[in-house]
């Protein structure tokens, strides 16, 4: 690592104006930052660390019954706290990388990445939950924005997100066998007014939604309402561990193996 | 009833008492005073001309020692290669120079270009980057096909081509294997590539160079597995500096694999500059390095045939393969290939003709030499897999037609048309006990449970045999070997009767602090805790060649119990003169020397006290002291055999291969340490299965590692493997060494991989996709589906 | 240089390190405590786990800065007070669930986080818990034992002599 002036603020405050210097940058658990930064592909000179602002640690409900995950909650607490309030939240947390990741990664450093392979983009996305920063809240059809990219604006801390509880759910993650995370991951989640399945690792794109599975499923929700519809191939991500076509293919096995273990 | 010591017990293994409490000395635990620390800055293209190096920036920065270039490097010699192949008209092979730091060209990603050496490794890394290279990039050699056509991009300037060497092996069978072929009943024809692997032991390769101005003695401290032999090859080839004022220490290493068999330029680096820079230089891979800079395995491309009579009898085996060096020649590279591949072909079974060709490559990618098995993996795999392609398209069962091939028990010793004479073996009875421990006659009803669960379930079997300990000295000499392959021991029995066994072989996971003692123990009857095994040191083991090629016990122990045959030789001849008797009537029983038919006797600590306190003593016949040296070269290799057997079920939807059962039923001969071999078998049934699902090192077409990480390289986890079911009671004991034994450490490394591929075969047949005749490895998911999908 | 002070296996140690230190790195060359391993550099290999106020963590990809104040227990803690094996420990020597023993202490440490966590685990559960820990030598069959004996469910022991 090229080094840099490490900052631990206690608060959301303190470490917004932290992350206003010259090449700032905010690290969360750590677990992807710190690799990639060993790597010389990131070189921040200030770090300004989360992980001292209690206020954004935790998992608690609001009384619009949205369940509110702190930024900097790691994975096996929101799967832990959300094991019988949204359980395919908690399978989603508690399947990103290993044990001793999950203990140190977090809700906020996952999202303000936006890996196209990450889990909890899929989760978000297909809850469409609310992000909250310190300057605003943005609703996940508008955060993603492509493969490492999101509305954050620079400095902006993610401090909290909102998920709405769906009436029924479930997280299907084919593992990447190497790395352990999503080569393809699909997010089900049906509600009162419709369905979303949101799906990571597949898209060049990063998260997408899949639109023609969202419609025959809030029409009819079985795993039979999609048998006809297929995922074309063309921008899906092609690489050592799957091509394109395998993706597209995963996708849909997927989702409805989603839809039935809802 | 088990046995609470010696040979035959699963002796408890003393040294993980220092592993499990943080306690092991690895060569990154070891940090000299006024150490510096060596940065390597790496070639980040596959090839290319360097036009210019400059060094001035980086020399300038915060904690900058020195920076070394190809420069630094002048008249010292190139890292040597330790085996020269002959090819088939008799040439010998081509072998280009290693150069420690790239002399004008770089020839693959990773070859260093300049280091570093820094008052503290990010000091050095920081510098490194400042280092401005200015380099001409030139076509990647990738395809090894494509390197050998006409006009292709030459690897290395100064040579003709790309081709190392072209071998044939058996030469003079080449037109009768063509004409059998021509003639058969039935021949099987299958193409196949054997998967580049990356060995990733999990301790990174680590040298420290420790030169003492006082002395001019120089000392490195590495992750090796052949302590001698780095010190013979660094020593002699590289730096100029006589084996007496180089001390090389291999402390405790973290696995190898084969791996840490080879010199490496970064050893020759460390030692180099520590006398340059007059302090020790550390250098520590991280594992992103260890990718691109340690030696990768396996990477054949191989067509074979083979040819059947009317009554399924094999008539003939031909084999073309093309075999990939990578950049440069690694130390036993090309023996790899040749006299570790060709001589195996035969397998277990009585085919009559046998040719082998194999054209060596060079590519712009990582040299590639041995990894566990090395060779005899890529022999086994061909083989017993274009059987069961072969039992396939006969419709016949692939055990039987494996045992109709089988050499019969009562044909042993049995001379193979591929040079090597097997000492014994008993292929039916592995095959047997596999297949029964395996409960093949139960596999239909679990077939119809995977069935109802809408997964394919299989079965596949493979029978291998292997040849360990790489010997005799003088003929693999012949074969091309620039060493000797014995092994050596000291045994230096102390004054109160405690023993050091010092020992040319090396352990890095093997468990010989423990084995070994129980031999030596047995021997003498004695407590195994009175016996220390010292190893990994030059300084103070005799020269030996080292560990790999699942040699330790059977050339190592072989040593160890020649020299423990002369202590006792001589301690009788002590206790002759302590108890007034006749040499030949002396007995040495549960630690005691006795006279045979009477009650005298005298401790086994009376008498080596007496060899240090020699008052009571015959000086006139003996001299004293109790310490006596032994090298084994032994008469023949070992070959070790077994049957394997895999079930897996195919989720049809994803391809996802899961392995829900495995058996390895082993022929080991004599086993000294049941626990410790299990152990071993377990280990290599892993890398095997890892090869067959999981591992693909694998570049793109301009020579980027793709897999140059954790991220995408897959290395086998917990959860990707079952329980396995090992056995070993079915032993023919090796007939030329003394334990009878035969090694163990890679027989589950080469037997495994065609188990796993026959077994996923046989699913996709069952599930009615019977179009799949072969899919390379790794079967990833998605290389299952696009098989079962017609893509 | 930022100054840290952590509690490691009952004593508070303290050093001077920059903002790039990780804790691994603090441990090893500053602290001398060499039995946490490095085996990688992309967190994927698990040698290196601790634990961090009593979660396992993987001190490579943790800044030491960061966790200034915690409690860490590492491989040189887990022995008994008496210094006899503990009880996992012990469970993989009597198992053989070691053979070069570099990857070792953070197996070693993910076991007790499991065990802690999940007493009695089932053997899915503890391949499934080692997802972040990889071993080379043992194809994980004698480690799986070794922490299902560590639970005290009944395990076979290693192969006797027939």
């Amino acid at each position: 690592m090229h080094n840099f002036e490490f900052v631990k603020p206690g608060t959301v405050a303190e470490a917004a104006a932290a992350l206003t210097g010259e090449e700032a940058q905010a690290l969360g658990g750590g677990q992807t930052l710190l690799p990639t930064m060993k790597q010389r592909l990131a070189a921040p000179e200030t770090l300004v660390s989360l992980n001292g602002i209690a206020e954004m640690k935790g998992v608690c409900s609001n009384d619009a019954g949205e369940i509110c995950v702190g930024g900097g909650t790691p994975h096996a607490v929101v799967s832990r706290e959300t094991a019988s309030s949204y359980p395919a939240l908690s399978k989603l947390a508690g399947m990103i990388g290993d044990p001793a990741v999950r203990n140190r990664g977090t809700i906020g450093g996952s999202l303000a990445n936006n890996d196209p392979a990450a889990c909890y983009p899929a989760g978000v996305l297909g809850s469409g939950a609310t992000i909250v920063t310190n300057t605003r809240e943005i609703a996940a059809d508008d955060y993603f924005q492509g493969m490492f990219t999101t509305a954050l604006e620079e400095g902006e801390i993610l401090t909290e997100v909102r998920f709405p509880v769906p009436e029924k759910a479930d997280w299907q993650k084919f593992l990447q066998p190497a790395s352990r995370f999503s080569l393809v991951g699909v997010f089900v989640a049906k509600f009162a007014d419709g369905v979303r399945v949101a799906v990571t690792g597949a898209s060049e794109d990063g998260v997408f939604r899949w639109s023609e599975a969202e419609a025959a499923l809030s029409a009819d929700f079985s795993a039979g309402a999609i048998a006809g519809l297929s995922v074309p191939a063309d921008g899906m991500i092609s690489d050592l561990h799957g091509t394109g076509a395998y993706r597209a293919s995963l996708v849909k096995t997927l989702t409805s193996r989603a839809v039935s273990g809802a | 009833m088990p046995k609470d010591g010696g040979i035959g017990a699963s002796s408890k293994r003393r040294e993980d008492v220092r592993f499990l409490t943080g306690r092991g000395r690895y060569t990154d635990d070891i940090n000299l005073n006024n150490q510096t620390y060596a940065w390597f800055l790496r070639s980040e293209v596959a090839h290319g001309t360097i036009n210019a190096i400059d060094t001035s920036a980086a020399e300038a920065m915060d904690g900058v020692v020195k920076v070394f270039t190809a420069r630094d490097f002048e008249g010292v010699g190139g890292v040597p290669c330790g085996w020269q192949v002959t090819d088939r008209f008799g040439n010998p092979m081509k072998e280009p120079k290693h150069p420690v730091l790239a002399e004008g060209k770089v020839r693959h990603v990773g070859d260093p270009i300049a280091v570093v050496v820094a008052e503290s490794e990010a000091q050095a890394r920081d510098a490194a980057e400042a280092i401005a290279v200015d380099i001409t990039e030139l076509p990647a050699v990738m395809d090894m096909k494509a390197a050998l056509a006409d006009g292709a991009t030459k690897v290395h300037d100064d040579l003709d081509d790309n081709l190392c060497y072209d071998w044939g092996f058996v030469e003079e069978n080449r037109e009768a294997v063509d004409a059998a072929i021509a003639e058969a009943a039935h021949v099987t024809t299958l193409e196949l590539t054997n998967n580049r692997l990356v060995a990733n032991p999990m301790e990174p390769r680590v040298a420290v160079g420790d030169f003492n101005p006082g002395t001019e003695d120089y000392t490195l401290y590495t992750t090796s597995q052949n302590p001698h032999v780095i010190r013979l090859l660094m020593g002699a080839f590289v730096l100029g500096i006589p084996e007496h004022k180089l001390r090389v220490i291999a402390p405790d290493v973290g696995g190898g694999f084969g791996s840490k068999i080879y010199h490496y330029a970064e050893e020759a680096f460390v030692t180099f500059a520590s006398a340059q820079v007059r302090r020790p230089v550390k250098w520590t891979s991280t594992r992103s390095e260890a990718f691109i800079s340690d030696a990768h395995g396996r990477d054949h491309v191989t067509k074979i045939e083979l040819a059947m009579d009317a009554d399924h009898n094999f008539t003939a085996l031909r084999c073309d393969t093309y075999a990939n060096m990578g950049a440069y020649l690694s130390t036993f590279a090309p023996s790899i290939p040749t006299w570790l591949h060709g001589t195996l072909l035969a397998g277990n079974y009585r085919t009559p003709l046998i040719y082998t060709n194999v054209k060596a490559v060079f590519t712009t990618t990582t040299p590639v030499d041995a990894y566990r098995g090395a060779g005899r993996p890529e022999a086994t795999f061909q083989l017993e897999r274009v059987i069961d392609k072969a039992a396939r398209e006969l419709g016949v069962d692939p055990a039987e037609l494996r045992r109709k091939n089988f050499i019969k028990p009562e044909e042993f010793p049995y001379q193979t048309p591929v040079a090597v004479v097997y000492d014994t073996g008993n292929y039916h009875a592995t095959l047997d006990k596999g297949l029964e421990m395996a409960g093949v006659d139960t596999f239909e009803a679990r077939c119809a449970e995977s069935a109802a669960n809408g997964k394919l379930r299989g079965l596949g079997i493979a029978h291998f045999i292997e040849a360990c300990g790489i010997a005799p000295s003088n003929l693999v000499g012949q074969l091309g070997a620039r060493a000797g392959l014995y092994e050596s021991a000291t045994v230096r029995v102390n004054a109160t009767g405690s023993i050091s066994v010092m020992t040319g072989s090396h352990s890095h996971g093997q468990g010989h602090e423990t084995a070994f003692p129980q031999v030596v123990a047995e021997m003498l009857g004695i407590d195994e805790g009175m016996v220390e095994v010292v190893h990994g040191d030059t300084a103070n083991t005799p020269m030996g060649m080292g560990t790999y090629g699942s040699r330790s016990i059977a050339v190592g122990g072989s040593a160890m119990v020649r020299a423990t045959e002369k202590i006792i030789n001589k301690a009788k001849k002590i206790a002759a003169h302590l108890l007034e008797a006749s040499e030949a009537d002396i007995e040495l029983a549960d630690g005691q020397f006795s006279v045979a038919g009477t009650d005298k006797s005298v401790a086994w600590g009376d008498v080596t006290l007496a060899a240090y306190v020699p008052h009571n003593y015959p000086l006139e016949d003996i001299e004293p002291g109790l310490e006596e040296t032994a090298f084994y070269d032994p008469s023949n290799f070992t070959y070790p055999s077994g049957a394997y057997i895999c079930e897996v079920e195919v989720d049809p939807d994803t391809g996802k291969v899961e392995v829900l059962g495995f058996t390895a039923a082993d022929d080991f001969g004599n086993v000294i340490n049941p626990m410790i071999v299990e152990g071993q078998v377990h280990g290599g049934v892993a890398q095997g299965i890892g090869q067959a699902l999981l591992e693909n090192c694998a570049y793109d077409e301009n020579g980027q590692l793709l897999s140059g990480s954790y991220m995408d390289y897959t290395m086998p986890r917990a959860d990707d493997l079952p329980m396995f079911e090992v056995d070993h009671s079915c032993i023919t004991p090796c007939t030329h060494n003394p334990l009878g034994v035969k090694g163990c450490g890679e027989a589950g490394a080469i037997g495994s991989p065609p188990a796993v591929v026959n077994a996923v075969i046989d699913a996709l047949h069952r599930g009615g996709h019977t179009h799949v005749t072969h899919i390379d490895m790794p079967l990833t998911p998605s290389r299952v589906w696009a098989a079962i999908n017609g893509q | 240089m930022t100054s840290v002070t952590i509690t490691v296996n009952g004593q508070s140690r303290s050093g001077d390190v920059e903002g790039r230190t990780l804790l691994s790195t603090f441990l090893r060359d500053q602290l001398t405590l060499t039995g946490t391993h490095v085996g990688c550099d992309t967190s994927q290999c698990g040698a290196c786990v601790v634990h961090v106020d009593g979660e396992a963590v993987k001190a490579c990809s943790v800044l030491a800065a960061d966790v200034d104040g915690a409690e860490i227990t590492t491989i040189e803690g887990m022995a008994n007070a008496d210094g006899s094996l503990g009880v996992i420990q012990q469970a993989f020597q009597d198992h053989h669930g070691l053979q070069c023993g570099f990857c070792t202490p953070g197996m070693v440490m993910s076991a007790a986080a499991l065990l802690k966590e999940n007493p009695k685990p089932t053997e899915a559960e503890v391949r499934h818990y080692l997802e972040g820990n990889i071993c080379r030598c043992t194809g994980y069959h004698n480690i799986v034992k070794a922490i299902m004996a560590a639970s005290g469910q009944d395990v076979a022991p290693p192969m006797a002599a027939e």
